[in-house]
C-alpha cells in the first residue's frame, strides 16, 4: 500500500511545519480525531463485486488504442502476433479499469454490489471536505487479458491520513485499493490510487464561473535587481528610462552597471520619447504560450534616442509590418502589476 | 595567436545512444551508454580516461559518469557555458588539458532528453532564480511573450532577408538539402523522408520568418567523444580526427540567444571573429575545407556562417546554396548526416560525430577524399568553432 510518507512533500506542496506555525493548528487536532472516528467503519472495507458489461472483445480493444494512439501490434496485429506467446486479441493493460465502468446511464451491470464503494468520500464530503484531487494512481498488472476474458473489481479504502495542509487547502488522503479479477477469480491486475479529499472550495462573492478562482496565468515577471530596477519602476510611474553614462554620456539599453565605452559605474537615466522606428520583426504563432493572444507580434525598435528595444506591436496587422516603419510608445499596463512600453505605428487607429 | 594546441590531441573514439523523441531513461544512463560506446570505439578503457568537458547545461556529474565507467580518476574536467554554443568548447578544453601536459585522454558528452523531457521551444525554457543569468537576460523579453528560440532567431533572419535580398525560399534550400542527407542516414528523423521546397514552404509559420521545416527536431539522445594524444592516437585502431585547430568565440555584442544589439544583426559576429583563427591555426585556408558540419537549429543562420568563414561573400549565401554547393555531390557537403534539421538536435554534438566519421570514411553519406571537416558550435551565442584533420 502506497503510504503518504511515500510521495515527496513538494509533489504535495505538503509543509508540515508551516503547518503548525501558520495554522496554529497540530496534526492531529479535535477536528481530524471526530472525522476519522466517523469514518473508521469504512476503512478496509472490501466492496464489491462491480461486474464488465461485456467480456473482453476486439472492438472495444480497438475503440481503446484507437482513441489513445497505442498502435502497438500485440494487441490487434494478427500476423504479429503469430510469433508471440499470445493467441487471441490481446487487451493494453491499462484497459483494466475500463472494463468494469458503469453504463452512459450510470448502471453497474447486473450481479454487482448496490454498495456505493465511494460512501467514505462522500462522508468526508458532508463534512466539509467537497474538494476531490486524484494525488496518484499506482497499477501493477500480473497478466494480459486476451478475448473473451471477464472481468470484475473490489474496491477496498485501505488507509487516511490525519488532516493535512497543502497549497490546496487542509484535507485529508485517502487510498483506494481496486482489486481486478477474472471469470477464474484470479486477479489480473491491481491498483492503489489516492484521492486527496479537502475543503470545499468556498465561492467567491460575485464569481460566476465555477473554476473562476483558478489562478490565472499571468505574464512572467521580470527579475528585478539592483543593475535593473529603475527600468521596470520607470514603467510603472508612466517613463521608458534609458540608462545614461554619467561621464562620457553614452546610452545603453539593455541596463548593465559599467559603461561599456569609459567603464564608469555612475550613470542616470534618460525619460525616451516613445518614438522610434521598427528595426527588425518577427510575428510569433506557434507554440501558443499563455496567456498571450496569437499570432504575437514582436518588434525591436531603434529608438530615437538611438538604443533599441523589444517590444510588442499593437494595433496592426502582420503582414502591415515593415522594417522602417515607424512606431509610437503606448505604455500599457497588460496585467495588475506589470506595465510594458508597448509600440504601435504612428497614426494608427486606436 | 601561438597555435600550440594544434594537431597535438585527437578523436579517437565516438559513440551514441539512438535518437529518438522518448528515450525512455535518464540522461544519466543515456550518458554513460554514450560514454561506454565511445571508449569500446576506441578501444581505451574506462580506467585510462583522465580528463571530462562537457556542456554547463548537461545534467550529468562527472564524478557520477567516472564510476560506472569503470574509470579511476580525474585530473582534469571542464564545463562550458552558453546551451548549444558549448558544442566546440570541450574540444578546445581537451585539446589545451592533452597538449600542456594536464592529462592524456579526455571523455567529451552531452546527454540530453530535450524531447521528452524539458523542450527548450517550449517558453519555458529557464528558471525564475534571481540568481539566474539567463533569466536577468531574458527579462527583457519574457513579458512580451518574446519566449522562444524560433522567434529570437527570427529577428537576425529577417535583417538578413531585408540587408540582402534573401527569401524565405533560400532558407528553404538549406533545410532541403539537411533533409535529403537524412534521407538516407538510418539514425535521422527523416529517414527516408526528404522534403522537396514546396512542402517547406508550405510548412506552418512557426515565427515569421521561420516555417516549421526551417526549425531543427528536438530529440533525446546522447553522443560521446574520446580525445587523446597525437601520439597515442597512431596506436589506435581508427583513423584519428586530429584537432587541427579549435577556439573558442565571445564578442562585445554577445548575447545569449538575443543578439540584437550590434550595429548589425545579420551576421554572427562570433564567427566573422575567430575564423580567421581557425584557419590561422590550422595553416588552412577555406578551399582546404572537404565537408562542414554547421551548427543548424534553424536553416537561416547555416547562411551567414558560410560567410564568415569564407566560402562566399557577406550576403551571397544564398547563391553558394541554390548553386548546390552545400547539397549531396557540391563541393562542400554540409552537414552530411542530416544535422539537426534532419537527424536530431544533440547540441551540436552529432555534427561533431559526423565530422569525424568524414575524416574516417564512415559517413553513410561518404564524402571522397575528405582531409578537412570544419565544425561550429551554436550561433546566436557565444560560440566556438574548430578543423578536424584526418591523421
Amino acid at each position: 500500500m502506497q503510504q503518504m510518507s511515500d510521495i515527496p512533500d513538494k509533489l504535495l506542496n505538503v509543509s508540515n511545519h508551516s503547518l503548525e506555525n501558520q495554522e496554529g493548528i497540530p496534526m492531529s487536532d479535535n477536528v481530524s480525531a471526530a472525522i476519522r472516528e466517523k469514518v473508521a467503519h469504512l476503512l478496509n472495507r472490501r466492496v464489491g463485486p462491480y461486474k464488465s458489461w461485456n467480456p473482453v472483445s476486439r472492438t472495444q480493444v480497438w475503440q481503446w488504442c484507437t482513441a489513445m494512439g497505442d498502435d502497438n501490434p500485440l494487441y490487434l496485429d494478427d500476423d504479429y502476433r503469430k510469433d508471440t506467446e499470445f493467441d487471441d486479441v490481446t487487451a493494453p493493460p491499462t484497459m483494466m479499469q475500463m472494463w468494469t465502468m458503469r453504463d452512459a446511464q450510470g448502471n453497474y451491470p447486473p450481479g454487482s454490489t448496490d454498495d456505493n464503494p465511494y460512501e467514505l468520500l462522500k462522508l468526508l464530503e458532508d463534512n466539509g471536505y467537497g474538494g476531490v484531487m486524484a494525488v496518484s494512481y499506482d497499477q501493477t498488472f500480473h497478466r494480459y487479458l486476451t478475448e473473451g476474458d471477464q472481468v470484475h473489481h473490489y474496491s477496498t479504502l485501505v488507509h487516511m491520513t490525519d488532516l493535512k495542509s497543502t497549497g490546496m487547502g487542509k484535507g485529508f488522503f485517502v487510498t483506494e485499493l481496486a482489486e481486478f479479477l477474472d471469470q477464474n477469480n484470479e486477479k489480473f491486475a491491481e491498483a492503489n490510487i489516492t484521492y486527496f479529499q479537502y475543503e470545499t472550495p468556498k465561492k467567491q462573492p460575485g464569481a460566476k464561473k465555477p473554476g473562476s478562482d483558478v489562478q490565472k496565468i499571468t505574464r512572467v515577471h521580470p527579475v528585478e535587481n539592483y543593475d535593473n530596477e529603475h527600468f521596470w519602476q520607470g514603467l510603472r510611474d508612466g517613463e521608458l528610462l534609458i540608462q545614461k553614462c554619467e561621464s562620457c554620456s553614452t546610452l545603453r539599453h539593455p541596463p548593465q552597471p559599467m559603461c561599456s565605452e569609459c567603464q564608469s559605474l555612475e550613470w542616470g537615466t534618460v525619460a525616451a520619447s516613445g518614438k522610434g522606428t521598427v528595426y527588425t520583426y518577427t510575428v510569433m504563432y506557434y507554440p501558443e504560450i499563455p496567456p498571450f493572444d496569437y499570432p504575437n507580434a514582436i518588434a525591436l525598435i531603434d529608438l530615437e534616442e538611438g538604443v533599441r528595444i523589444a517590444t510588442q506591436l499593437t494595433d496592426v496587422k502582420p503582414d502591415d509590418i515593415k522594417i522602417g516603419m515607424e512606431v509610437e510608445m503606448t505604455l500599457t499596463e497588460v496585467q495588475d502589476d506589470m506595465t510594458l512600453p508597448l509600440f504601435r505605428p504612428v497614426n494608427s487607429t486606436k | 595567436m601561438t597555435a600550440t594546441i594544434s594537431r597535438k590531441a585527437a578523436i579517437v573514439g565516438i559513440g551514441a545512444t539512438e535518437f529518438s523523441k522518448d528515450s525512455g531513461r535518464t540522461e544519466m544512463q543515456l550518458a554513460v551508454e554514450a560514454v561506454k560506446a565511445a571508449l569500446d570505439d576506441a578501444g581505451i578503457k574506462g580506467a585510462d580516461i583522465d580528463g571530462m568537458a562537457t556542456f554547463s547545461m548537461d545534467n550529468n556529474w562527472e564524478n557520477e559518469i567516472l564510476r560506472q565507467i569503470g574509470g579511476k580518476e580525474l585530473k582534469f574536467f571542464s564545463r562550458t557555458e552558453f546551451g548549444g554554443g558549448a558544442a566546440c568548447g570541450p574540444f578546445v578544453h581537451a585539446a589545451t588539458a592533452i597538449s600542456s601536459g594536464l592529462c592524456d585522454t579526455v571523455v567529451i558528452y552531452r546527454a540530453l532528453n530535450e524531447r521528452s523531457g524539458l523542450r527548450f521551444g517550449s517558453g519555458q525554457l529557464f528558471s525564475t532564480s534571481p540568481m539566474d543569468p539567463n533569466i536577468i537576460n531574458f527579462s527583457h523579453y519574457f513579458p512580451y511573450g518574446f519566449m522562444t528560440p524560433a522567434a529570437w532567431i527570427a529577428f537576425s533572419a529577417r535583417r538578413y532577408m531585408h540587408e540582402f535580398g534573401a527569401t524565405s525560399e533560400d532558407f528553404g534550400r538549406v533545410a532541403v538539402s539537411m533533409r535529403d542527407f537524412a534521407a538516407t542516414n538510418p539514425n535521422a528523423f527523416f529517414y527516408e523522408r526528404p522534403i522537396t521546397l514546396e512542402e517547406h514552404q508550405n510548412s506552418r509559420m512557426i515565427a515569421d520568418p521561420l516555417r516549421l521545416l526551417d526549425c531543427c527536431q528536438e530529440s533525446d539522445g546522447a553522443v560521446a567523444f574520446v580525445v587523446t594524444t597525437a601520439e597515442k592516437a597512431k596506436d589506435l585502431a581508427n583513423t584519428p580526427a586530429l584537432i587541427a585547430s579549435a577556439r573558442q568565440s565571445i564578442v562585445k555584442d554577445s548575447r545569449m540567444m538575443t543578439p540584437f544589439y550590434g550595429e548589425s544583426i545579420s551576421g554572427i559576429p562570433e564567427f566573422d571573429a575567430c575564423a580567421s583563427d581557425i584557419y590561422k591555426m590550422a595553416g588552412l585556408s577555406p578551399d582546404d575545407i572537404d565537408v562542414a558540419c554547421l551548427y543548424d537549429h534553424f536553416s537561416p543562420w547555416v547562411l551567414p556562417q558560410l560567410e564568415a568563414f569564407g566560402f562566399c561573400d557577406r550576403g551571397e549565401a544564398k547563391d553558394f546554396v541554390k548553386d548546390g554547393h552545400i547539397s549531396r555531390g557540391g563541393k562542400l557537403p554540409v552537414n552530411t548526416h542530416g544535422g539537426q534539421l534532419g537527424e536530431a538536435y544533440i547540441h551540436g554534438m552529432n555534427g561533431i560525430a559526423e565530422a569525424v566519421r568524414q575524416i574516417r570514411g564512415t559517413s553513410v553519406n561518404q564524402v571522397n577524399d575528405v582531409n578537412h571537416v570544419l565544425v561550429t558550435a551554436g550561433a546566436g551565442v557565444p560560440t566556438g568553432a574548430a578543423i578536424l584533420e584526418k591523421g
